[in-house]
């Protein structure tokens, strides 16, 4: 089908622009047919229903937007925890900062340094490439094409230690991608982390490949930079009696658009992914996409996303749960929520259910609220001051989405920080 | 140490008078129950004089120590010493019941220009008194009155007055939803904190808990008024002839 003129045209504007990295010929297969794809689907546009909350304007523009930089945090995320460091600034390796690519139980490679890596070439782009149906996800394919880094991690065990991979910024106007692929084994395991606002501009596609009874976690915490525009996307195949967990932290950031597309394949898989995001200012636009396409039997998905707005943020959540026909005894559940800490602030959510098979249980709901004025008053009627009252119960409001964080010292990290900048943003 | 003149309390939101001119001493050290029929404006009081949101002080005073307690937001009257049980505690997910104990017990201390409680004493202080109210470790590890039965729910009420150490308390309906274990083991909470520095003020609808918490005066509440004190003889004679004759006697 031929795009609208003026799709067709703000594409091919935005593609001649667009110099595609150098790397192996496999990579260069792989980037040019991504490109294809772009070039074939149009880039987003506000007109279309996946964009419908989200203008993509400033994501898909030829050039980045400056956003200052914040210094890097004494201690920042996850760094207390024990794990492999990479660390990437603006988009580049940063071989100094980061540790030595080896991990018991995993072989790792940079997508830039990549040679002829079988496992990666039958892999990269291709998961990418099934999440563009139902749902075309062309920054996702613009990105495969794009980026110029990335890690290509292939667990064949279990990981002896988790891998961070850390975004710093130095530079007000970089305007980055970068692409992981991640393969696990049947039966292996491995916990990813990322955090860092990464660029004024920011993209990320994580391809995960979960075998049989492998189980992947995933916890992200994407800086705290007020003008950094980001959208990242999420790929992943689940195969059967296997874990796939995911949860991010947003707090700031102008832009944040966050796909997650998830396909189980195989039966008794289990897919959950949760989100806390915390903005201030009409500077501040969220947005979590999801799809969960559930094409097994017995399996469990969980859908948990809280957004904490004030001060005219806006937050958007659409998440979708696509049960295939066969896929019986499927057990999804979703739940949205915002706090809205006053009337300026917006909550934009679309759940979907589509379901095909005949005995399953899936739940969702979406809500927006205030502050519960009861929960305030017995606080402070224990001497708690207003302030950390408040806090405390936006806290409370967050739990159930920090609580899909496996780990508790992880959970506690980004728990903190939430407090701390709750604690700084209030009258 | 409480003393109530005069105190007319509107609803906010609608054009409705719930108490009319209330007239209260509690001396220091005494207990003073409050009875009455429904609606007779006990909750409202209780709820007026911690500072909750939704009603208006349309006249009289009300001091603790000499000090007006209309006049502060509700973490100040708690840090200036009184506390509310509540009849309906909340219930907040996600925030553990010892992270709030601390945090309260802290905010009033500091408010109070004292030096907060170490993670150590705190959890020492807390362990043992939550022993004397049969209050388990996992209790104390669960998010506030999350899951707990009307008991747990009420005696956690009553370990947060015992860690908080305020000087005028208020229960309000502590009893309600109680068997008749649960009530002793809450009064037998409240009696442990009975001191020459402490006063109490407990409304209830039965005179069952005034045999465990014995009071020292007995208020009847009517329409927005004390209508007749006595001693702890005037709850049995509610107990056994109900308010009839007393308001007719008001009327």
């Amino acid at each position: 089908m031929a795009l609208p003129q003026r799709k067709q045209d703000a594409t091919d504007t935005r593609l001649a622009a667009v110099t595609l990295p150098n790397g192996s010929a496999w990579l260069t297969k792989a980037r040019n047919a991504a490109l294809g794809r772009v070039s074939v689907m149009g880039l987003p546009a506000r007109r279309d229903e996946y964009w419908r909350f989200t203008d993509p304007t400033t994501l898909v523009d030829a050039a980045a937007i400056d956003a200052d930089v914040l210094p890097i945090e004494d201690n920042p995320e996850f760094s207390k925890n024990d794990a492999l460091r990479v660390v990437f600034v603006d988009g580049v390796f940063d071989a100094a900062a980061s540790d030595d690519l080896s991990l018991a139980g995993v072989t790792m490679t940079r997508l830039s340094q990549a040679e002829d890596i079988t496992w990666a070439a039958d892999l990269l782009g291709t998961l990418e490439e099934r999440g563009q149906k139902p749902v075309e996800r062309p920054l996702a394919a613009l990105t495969t094409a794009m980026a110029t880094d990335g890690l290509l991690i292939h667990v064949t065990g279990q990981a002896e230690r988790a891998i961070h991979i850390r975004y710093d910024r130095k530079n007000v106007g970089a305007d980055v991608s970068l692409h992981h692929v991640v393969k696990l084994d049947a039966g292996t395991t491995v916990t990813v982390l990322e955090s860092g606002a990464g660029a004024a501009r920011f993209a990320s596609n994580m391809e995960v490949d979960v075998a049989d009874g492998a189980a992947f976690h995933h916890v992200r915490a994407q800086g705290r930079d007020h003008g950094r525009r980001m959208n990242t996307h999420i790929f992943t195949r689940i195969g059967e009696g296997s874990t796939f967990k995911s949860f991010t932290l947003s707090v700031n950031g102008a832009m944040t658009r966050n796909d997650c597309i998830m396909e189980i394949v195989g039966d008794d898989a289990t897919a959950h992914v949760s989100g806390a995001c915390v903005g201030d200012g009409e500077g501040f636009h969220h947005d979590d996409t999801v799809f969960i396409t559930h094409d097994a039997v017995g399996c469990e998905s969980r859908q948990v996303f809280k957004k904490v707005l004030r001060n005219g943020a806006v937050g958007v959540f659409q998440g979708k749960i696509l049960v295939k026909h066969g896929a019986q005894k499927t057990d999804g559940y979703q739940i949205s929520q915002s706090l809205l800490l006053d009337g300026d602030s917006q909550f934009l959510a679309k759940p979907e259910l589509e379901i095909y098979a005949d005995d399953v249980a899936c739940s969702h709901g979406s809500t927006s609220g205030a502050i519960d004025e009861d929960a305030l008053f017995y606080l402070r009627s224990r001497g708690v001051p207003h302030k950390t009252a408040t806090t405390l119960l936006t806290l409370s409001f967050l739990a159930e989405a920090l609580q899909e964080i496996a780990d508790e010292a992880l959970a506690e990290d980004l728990r903190d920080r939430l407090a701390g900048w709750l604690d700084r943003h209030q009258h | 140490m409480l003393e109530i003149k005069g105190l007319k309390v509107d609803l906010e939101d609608e054009d409705k008078s719930i108490l009319k001119g209330v007239d209260l001493t509690v001396p220091a050290g005494e207990v003073h129950a409050i009875m009455g029929p429904n609606g007779s404006g006990k909750s409202t009081m209780s709820y007026v004089l911690s500072g909750k949101d939704g009603y208006t002080v349309t006249g009289g005073t009300a001091t603790l120590n000499g000090v007006d307690l209309l006049a502060m937001e509700p973490e100040e009257r708690a840090a200036a010493g009184l506390f509310l049980a509540f009849q309906y505690p909340v219930e907040i997910p996600g925030v553990g019941n010892m992270t709030f104990l601390r945090t309260a017990v802290n905010a009033q201390r500091k408010a109070r220009g004292e030096e907060e409680l170490s993670a150590g004493d705190f959890l020492k202080e807390v362990r043992a008194k939550a022993k004397d109210l049969k209050i388990d470790a996992e209790m104390l590890k669960r998010p506030v009155n999350v899951g707990f039965s009307g008991g747990e729910k009420k005696r956690n009420e009553i370990l947060q007055m015992a860690m908080l150490e305020p000087k005028m308390c208020i229960l309000d309906e502590t009893d309600s939803g109680l068997d008749v274990d649960a009530m002793k083991l809450v009064a037998d909470g409240v009696n442990a904190l009975r001191s020459e520095g402490r006063s109490f003020l407990v409304i209830t609808h039965y005179q069952r808990l005034l045999d465990h918490i014995k009071p020292d005066v007995v208020h009847i509440m009517s329409n927005g008024r004390i209508i007749k004190s006595g001693g702890p003889e005037l709850a049995l004679e509610v107990e056994h002839n109900g308010y009839t004759d007393l308001l007719a006697e008001d009327a």
